[in-house]
């Protein structure tokens, strides 16, 4: 037995239907758990939990203390009833969260699978699915399990999948299975398959499997390519079989979903620190009251033993020093009272909920509110300096829209309307039955053009229907469906398409199309296929009268030099076009075609074919070669694609960056995109200084290139130096830099990272392309270490996940497909651009509402505290507390906590309007202005001057003055009330003084808190109570008796006075010699309600909404990118993917397909440099299966 | 602390049935859109103060203005009380209780007297009242404060049987409970003092004093009781019990009036009044005023008749008598007075300054400085 179980930590061995089998191994089955309680174990497990937090420990520790009677200076009482209700309050939560997370198991674990039990197929639940099971997977269902692909309805045992919920990669992907099962067919043949799969132990490499099939005596390698898992879903497929290989909670998806780190906010840090001190302080106090003691029991106290002997177990003053210390920790404590970290959960739930409740930040187009996952990070919205930004999905829609067109240096697209009226629609349906309802174009002029034949445009558009590599499905007629590999292909030929040009269906031989509403089947001769040194694509076509043509599009950069020289002038104005698109940061693309004689094309076949078959450096010979016939074209024009920002980006970068963000964008894209995207969401601009660009794939050539940067922006410094003063002020504004991931592996090596984060920092922008999720997640961890500043990342796919949890806050973007980065993510929402709302309005209002509850709070307590120091003095340092111990239970819980509370919720300075007006307010936050340790000990030292003042005032008014019967006052039950009362006035004025903004819950909860002061007070000291329990309510008659004197309330104005006169001096001098923005902001707002003027004024220059215009005439970027990898022309005219139908229809498949796979098994093994990005795993996804089935 | 968020660590929670959502459901999808209410939106109508030099300055005088003739009139209230005070704790040798202070002891069945001769100024009008003064005498002692049992005291017969523990190591002597028991009431004071005034002519009157009416009405009334409500004989109530260690006489011995005795004697319930500070007063005796034609106490010769039971030397402790009259505002109080003109002039001052400050460097130009 121990032999099987250490075999099977190190593999794991699967036999196809057969569960008796595979239960001595013990695999984990396919039932989740993610919850942590049950009914039974839910109050032990709960409460170890909780007493693991080092306050409650100490609060416990604390309860025990007093149960001592020669220690207790208080009543248990005083911690206990705190310490409940903090336990019940956090047990309640977490209570709910378990029922939450029960649901979600229960509902993941009872989806139905269907499972093949001895020869037929069975629904099963699926936490009942076992390892070794095989079961059947239909169309858009989730996979339940790791699984080998067995079969699938496709041919050669295809079938796609969607892996969104597993790394946030939406196109679709390609899985097959091994040839020997994909024949097995049906499930009767499936029910006596009996092979053995021999594998890897679980892991959470998702791009990664290992293993070997064992059937009939037989050895077959599995990899990657075969297996479906967790998470993902069946697509374009009917159906397909597979094998559970792991289940549960070994499959990949569970066994990457780490614990979730624990994210505290730099506040939270503070606090702790602060707190860490107190502690120190409160022990410090403590010693010199034990000392007081010790000194006070030998010089006094021995000799008042005739009255007062000391307890039974002291016999010395060292010993009752001692003792008396934990006394005074007990009756100190409450300088860090418990319902400190209470209050400030409350008030960050608070937050979340306003959050969450934001109808700002609610998308109505998918129905996605604002939601605050996470409830303790709020405050820290407010300081956020650097933002990480993924692109794809988040700053862009990832729709591509066919926006504007050159042809024959006419442009089209350009709707200029004086009246800044909508445009008009252009309606193509009775023009075009095929035309594509979701296409939007404005420009009539081009429809005209299509309608009155202009060659030109037919040419245009012809190529657009003819040049590309897209597949289509037409399931009715007229009912086209585009598959493109990259979103600008499918944008491009759907313009075609709407145009007039509709691409209806290719064969590896052959596309078929309707021009015009005339069905026209053009053989296919070629496709000179993309890739990123040639930067342009071309194919090679037969008309049916027989004239070849070449088509081609590309970088207008590639492409222009190509041109026949004869088209000079129309390139020149193309030229200009091309730059205007580049400006309003569109993709451009060059079309150009030649027509090619059959003796042309005749000679060139011949020495493609020959180049086709070098052994030798295919891929030069093959680029020689297209290089060779790709000359002498004519241009055609040119087209601008739109890829779609999200909705108000510009302006949200713009606005966070005036709020003094810094804004990087990591993306997986490449550069070109990357670079645009950062130009079309005003980034990078024309007036930047420089634009660095890293490239280098050197430790060398990437620490030149950052010396290099770092020497030109020196230079450019010091060139001005006349106007310094501005530019160190707009020193960062003027670089950028752009870094791709393979540099990237090297910056973040340990001894360049330093000069990388100091170079990237002094830029304005960063754009890191390229990268992968792990570097994403360096990149942030980086800024984290170099810069202690609070980072925050937002992304929308799996990919963002490292991202977003390394980052101090993360982000996900809600309603896309996908849910990986909003289920890792702390916030979530639809929109990039909320996110200028979430920090600006609600991070700036939580961390100034936040702030602002610390400072009073740690002055309440102090003021309410240091009494008790100053008393010790006077008593013989013997513990002896000022206040009635139910007056020290209530104060924290009671009397003070609901008005700081309701500050705390619902404070605000400016408007929210404002914050978005003014950006420059949230600098305080990004500073650490408003809670920090000098503000701390201001706080502090308040409270202890309150404290003095709340002692030494009554204490002189009090020592020798008598009631108005000529009963002293000086006794101790009225000294103690009167202290209390003037505490809870003065921290009620003080809480008054501080509340900005005064809700009708303020006004309730200050006048409520001061109320139920002098009631519970005069409940207290009631005859009633005292009856009941002679012993506990001693104070009996107090309340009335001190409260009736006018002496009393005299002190108590005084001690008032004294304690706010100079706060309320100092607040003013402040606000008046040195008014912060937002002190301005408010009072100008009184002068002038409509004051917007002044704000819209100044925002303007902020260039906040500067329309495209803005940026004209400036450098020209090409942007074509492909997101398809290059290898998918041969995989179309092989043929491979296409269905069995369509491939009867062209029987020459064979012809072609042996020798690109051959190619194709060279350029596998020759391809050494490990793939990296995620995105590139798709295309070699494809090349693979078709190898494999090859094979 | 509670700091927990749940996360859904399996991505299962939504369930994109594309297929399924054509065929099922049809319902309108419900708009999650939060609802447009002013506490939601944090739109609440509020009030927003803010300090500027209208509101503060004009604050800064009214409580001036308010404060000093406050503290004047105090002041003047308070410098119209007349307060005498003598010490006789018979410290120096001159003292006349020297000698009672030198032997003392607890045990002693002969009292010592002594009497402290002294003279008042000025004639006392009204009541005056007469207290007991302790220095360096630590009644809010943490132990000291604690050494009693409210319950016995309230008349509880359990308690009195069985007092708390608390009272250790007074609640019990030679296995009898002590009634009262803990530290206060072992600790009580009983000098009793006597008020004697000579005449110009020589003769030597005897005030009367009074003894009640110096404890508070809930003390006397609610706080404390004796056991057995309806039986009036003490002793019978009482026995079984015995006296604090230091006391000459048992409990139901104070006083021969039978509202005046047991736990009800008010000397006693002052005393158990426990004091704030180690230096305090206690209200002994009330000089009733007799005519409005004569003055409660001439001006002139008395002496106080001290019958000395007390010890206050072992621990450096002073006794002092106060005879004192009083105001609507209670007994002599100059610093309450003095305080309130302080702090009104200190409140004008600042508020004189605060407006030069604002006129010269304040921010009055608002607008320019946003515009930065």
């Amino acid at each position: 037995l121990v032999c099987t179980r250490k075999r099977s930590l190190e593999e794991r061995r699967v036999k196809a239907n057969d569960r008796e089998h595979n239960e001595k191994f013990q695999y984990a089955n396919n039932c989740i758990v993610t919850s942590k309680y049950n009914i039974l174990t839910f109050l032990p497990v709960n409460l170890f939990e909780q007493f693991q937090e080092v306050a409650n420990t100490y609060f416990l520790f604390l309860l025990i203390l007093q149960l001592i009677p020669q220690i207790s200076s208080l009543s248990w009482f005083t911690t206990i009833v705190p310490l409940a209700l903090v336990l019940s309050i956090t047990a309640v939560k977490d209570a709910t969260d378990d029922y939450f997370r029960h649901k979600s198991d229960n509902q993941v674990n009872n989806r139905q699978s269907q499972v093949l039990i001895r020869g037929s197929l069975q629904n099963e639940k699926w936490m009942n699915v076992k390892v070794g099971d095989i079961i059947k997977l239909e169309n858009n269902q989730f996979v339940a399990a790791d699984l080998l692909l067995l079969s699938s309805t496709e041919p050669h045992g295809l079938c796609y999948i969607e892996t969104a919920e597993l790394d946030g990669e939406t196109n679709m992907k390609v899985r097959q299975s091994v040839s020997v099962t994909a024949e097995l067919g049906d499930p009767n043949n499936l029910a006596s398959f009996d092979g053995e799969v021999v594998c890897e132990p679980p892991n959470n490499k998702l791009d990664r499997f290992c293993g070997t099939l064992y059937w009939r005596e037989k050895k077959y390698p599995l990899t990657n390519q075969n297996m479906l898992l967790r998470g993902c879903v069946l697509r374009n497929t009917e159906a397909c079989y597979g094998l559970v290989i792991f289940a549960g909670p070994d499959t990949k998806l569970m066994q990457n979903s780490g614990r979730t780190k624990f994210k505290r906010t730099s506040i939270d840090r503070l606090m702790n620190t602060l707190v860490l001190w107190i502690f120190g302080f409160l022990v410090c106090m403590g010693v010199i009251l034990a000392v007081g003691n010790a000194v006070w029991e030998r010089e006094v106290g021995s000799l008042f033993q005739s009255y007062l002997p000391w307890d039974p177990p002291v016999d010395n003053f060292m010993f009752s020093a001692f003792l008396s210390f934990w006394s005074y920790i007990i009756i100190l404590n409450t300088v860090v009272p418990i319902s400190l970290y209470v209050s400030v959960e409350v008030i960050r739930l608070g937050h979340s909920y306003f959050i969450n409740w934001d109808r700002q930040m609610f998308c109505s187009r998918c129905n996605t509110a604002a939601e605050s996952r996470t409830t303790t990070l709020n405050e820290e919205l407010g300081q956020v300096e650097y933002i990480f930004s993924d692109k794809t999905g988040t700053l862009t829609q990832n729709i591509m829209t066919f926006n504007k067109c050159s042809i024959n240096g006419q442009t089209y697209g350009e709707v200029t309307d004086p009246l800044g009226k909508q445009p008009k629609r252009l309606d193509f349906t009775p023009f075009n039955p095929l035309a594509n309802p979701d296409f939007c174009f404005y420009d009539e002029k081009l429809l005209e053009s299509v309608k009155v034949g202009d060659l030109h445009t037919h040419e245009f558009f012809r190529l657009l229907s003819l040049c590309h590599t897209v597949m289509s499905e037409e399931k009715s007629e007229g009912e086209l469906v585009y598959k493109a590999q990259s979103p600008d292909e499918g944008a491009l030929v759907t313009a075609a398409r709407n145009f007039g040009f509709v691409f209806r269906s290719r064969t590896p031989g052959t596309i078929t199309t309707t021009e015009m509403g005339r069905t026209v089947t053009y053989s296919l001769l070629a496709i000179l296929d993309f890739n990123n040194i040639r930067k342009r694509m071309s194919v090679i076509v037969r008309n049916p009268e027989g004239r070849i043509c070449l088509y081609c599009k590309g970088a207008d950069t590639v492409l222009l030099e190509r041109l026949h020289p004869c088209n000079q002038e129309l390139m020149s104005i193309t030229s200009d076009h091309l730059n205007e698109y580049g400006a309003d940061g569109l993709r451009t693309l060059a079309l150009a075609y030649r027509e090619l004689s059959e003796d042309e094309w005749e000679a060139w076949s011949e020495s493609h074919r020959c180049a086709d078959k070098a052994t030798d450096c295919r891929e030069d010979r093959l680029a020689a070669a297209y290089d060779k016939i790709e000359q002498d074209m004519k241009l055609l024009g040119a087209t601008a694609i739109e890829d779609k920002l999200q909705e108000g980006v510009p302006e949200t970068i713009a606005l966070l960056s005036l709020a003094n963000i810094k804004i990087w964008v990591l993306t997986g894209d490449k550069q070109e995109t990357a670079v645009n995207i950062g130009y079309s969401c005003k980034m990078l601009t024309d007036d930047m200084t420089e634009v660095f660009i890293i490239g280098g794939h050197t430790v060398q050539s990437v620490r030149q290139e950052l010396r290099s940067a770092v020497v030109c922006r020196l230079q450019n410094t010091a060139g001005s130096f006349r106007k310094m003063r501005q530019k160190l002020l707009y020193i960062s504004g003027e670089f950028a830099l752009i870094i791709s991931g393979h540099s990237l592996a090297h910056a973040l090596e340990a001894d360049m990272e330093a000069e990388f984060v100091s170079t990237a920092c002094a830029c304005k922008a960063v754009i890191c392309c390229r990268v992968t999720p792990l570097q994403k997640a360096q990149v942030v961890e980086l800024i984290k270490k170099h810069k202690k500043a609070v980072t925050l990342a937002i992304g929308d796919g799996a990919n963002d996940v490292s991202m977003i949890k390394s980052a101090h806050i993360g982000v996900g973007i809600s309603g896309q497909e996908g849910i990986q980065a909003v289920l890792a993510s702390d916030y979530s929402f639809a929109q990039f651009r909320f996110l200028q709302r979430l920090l600006l309005v609600h991070g700036r209002w939580s961390y100034l509402r936040m702030c602002r509850f610390l400072c009073y709070f740690f002055y309440k307590n102090f003021a309410f505290t240091m009494v008790h120091f100053w008393f010790g003095f006077f008593c013989g340092f013997s513990a002896q507390t000022v206040y009635d111990q139910f007056f020290i239970t209530l104060y924290n819980i009671v009397y003070t906590s609901l008005p700081v509370l309701a500050m705390g919720v619902f404070d605000q300075d400016v408007p929210d309007h404002r914050s978005l007006e003014y950006p420059k307010l949230y600098e305080p936050g990004q500073l650490n202005l408003l809670f920090n340790k000098k503000e701390f000990f201001i706080c502090i030292t308040q409270g202890i001057y309150t404290s003095v003042v709340l002692f030494f005032v009554p204490y002189a008014v009090l020592s020798d003055a008598t009631q108005s019967n000529g009963v002293p006052l000086a006794d101790y039950q009225t000294f103690a009330v009167t202290t209390a009362t003037a505490l809870v006035i003065v921290v009620s004025v003080q809480i008054a003084l501080d509340t900005g903004f005064w809700t009708v819950f303020n006004h309730m909860f200050v006048w409520g808190s001061v109320g139920s002061y002098f009631t519970i007070m005069f409940a207290l000291h009631s005859q009633t109570l005292f009856r009941i329990f002679p012993n506990q309510f001693r104070f009996i008659g107090s309340a009335q008796n001190t409260l009736l004197q006018p002496v009393v309330w005299l002190t108590i104005a005084l001690a008032t006075a004294v304690c706010v006169v100079p706060v309320l001096a100092f607040r003013f001098l402040k606000l008046d010699l040195k008014p912060q923005l937002s002190d301005t902001l408010v009072r100008q707002k009184r002068r002038k309600p409509g004051g917007r003027s002044i704000g819209g004024a100044w925002r303007g220059t902020g260039s906040v909404s500067e329309g495209r215009l803005g940026a004209r005439g400036g450098s020209r970027r090409s942007g074509y990118a492909f997101s398809h990898q290059e290898g998918f022309g041969e995989l179309i005219t092989s043929g491979k993917n296409m269905r069995l139908s369509s491939l009867a229809l062209a029987n020459f498949a064979s012809k072609h397909s042996s020798s690109w796979i051959e190619t194709l098994r060279r350029k596998k093994t020759n391809h050494t440099p490990p793939i990296k990005s995620v995105s590139c795993f798709s295309g070699v996804c494809f090349s693979l299966i078709i190898l494999r089935s090859a094979l | 602390m509670m700091a927990s968020s749940y996360k859904d660590e399996d991505g299962h929670i939504t369930v994109s049935g594309s297929g399924a959502a054509a065929g099922g459901g049809g319902g309108s999808l419900r708009s999650k859109k939060p609802e447009n209410t002013a506490f939601k939106q944090q739109r609440l109508p509020a009030w927003q103060p803010i300090l500027t030099a209208g509101t503060v300055l004009p604050a800064f005088f009214i409580i001036g203005l308010m404060f000093i003739p406050i503290g004047i009139g105090l002041y003047v209230t308070s410098n119209n009380i007349k307060e005498f005070e003598v010490d006789y704790t018979g410290v120096e040798m001159s003292s006349p209780c020297f000698t009672c202070s030198q032997n003392f002891s607890w045990n002693s069945t002969k009292p010592c007297t002594c009497s402290v001769p002294f003279h008042l100024d000025q004639p006392y009008e009204s009541n005056v009242f007469m207290y007991y003064g302790l220095s360096n005498f630590y009644q809010n002692h943490r132990r000291y404060v604690k050494s009693r049992d409210d319950s016995q005291l309230n008349g509880n017969e359990e308690s009195l049987r069985k007092p708390s523990k608390e009272c250790e190591p007074y609640a019990k002597s030679n296995n009898k409970p002590i009634a009262p028991c803990g530290a206060i009431a072992n600790s009580m004071f009983n000098d009793s003092l006597e008020l004697i005034y000579i005449d110009p002519n020589g003769t030597k009157v005897q005030i009367p004093l009074t003894a009640t009416g110096i404890a508070w009405w809930t003390d006397k009334h609610v706080k404390f009781r004796n056991p057995g409500a309806e039986n009036t004989n003490l002793t019978v109530v009482f026995q079984g019990t015995t006296r604090p260690v230091n006391w000459r006489r048992p409990v139901f011995q104070l006083d021969s009036d039978p509202d005046n005795n047991g736990f009800i004697n008010e000397d006693f319930i002052v005393w158990m009044r426990t004091a704030a500070l180690p230096t305090f007063r206690k209200l002994y005796r009330i000089i009733q005023r007799r005519s409005n034609v004569h003055p409660t106490l001439p001006r002139g010769n008395y002496t106080l008749e001290v019958v000395y039971n007390y010890p206050v030397r072992s621990f450096e402790g002073r006794k002092r008598m106060i005879l004192s009259t009083i105001s609507w505002m209670g007994g002599k109080n100059p610093f309450l007075g003095i305080a309130y003109v302080s702090v009104g002039s200190v409140c004008f001052l600042l508020g004189v300054l605060l407006l030069i400050i604002h006129h010269k460097y304040g921010n009055r130009n608002n607008a320019a400085e946003i515009s930065h």
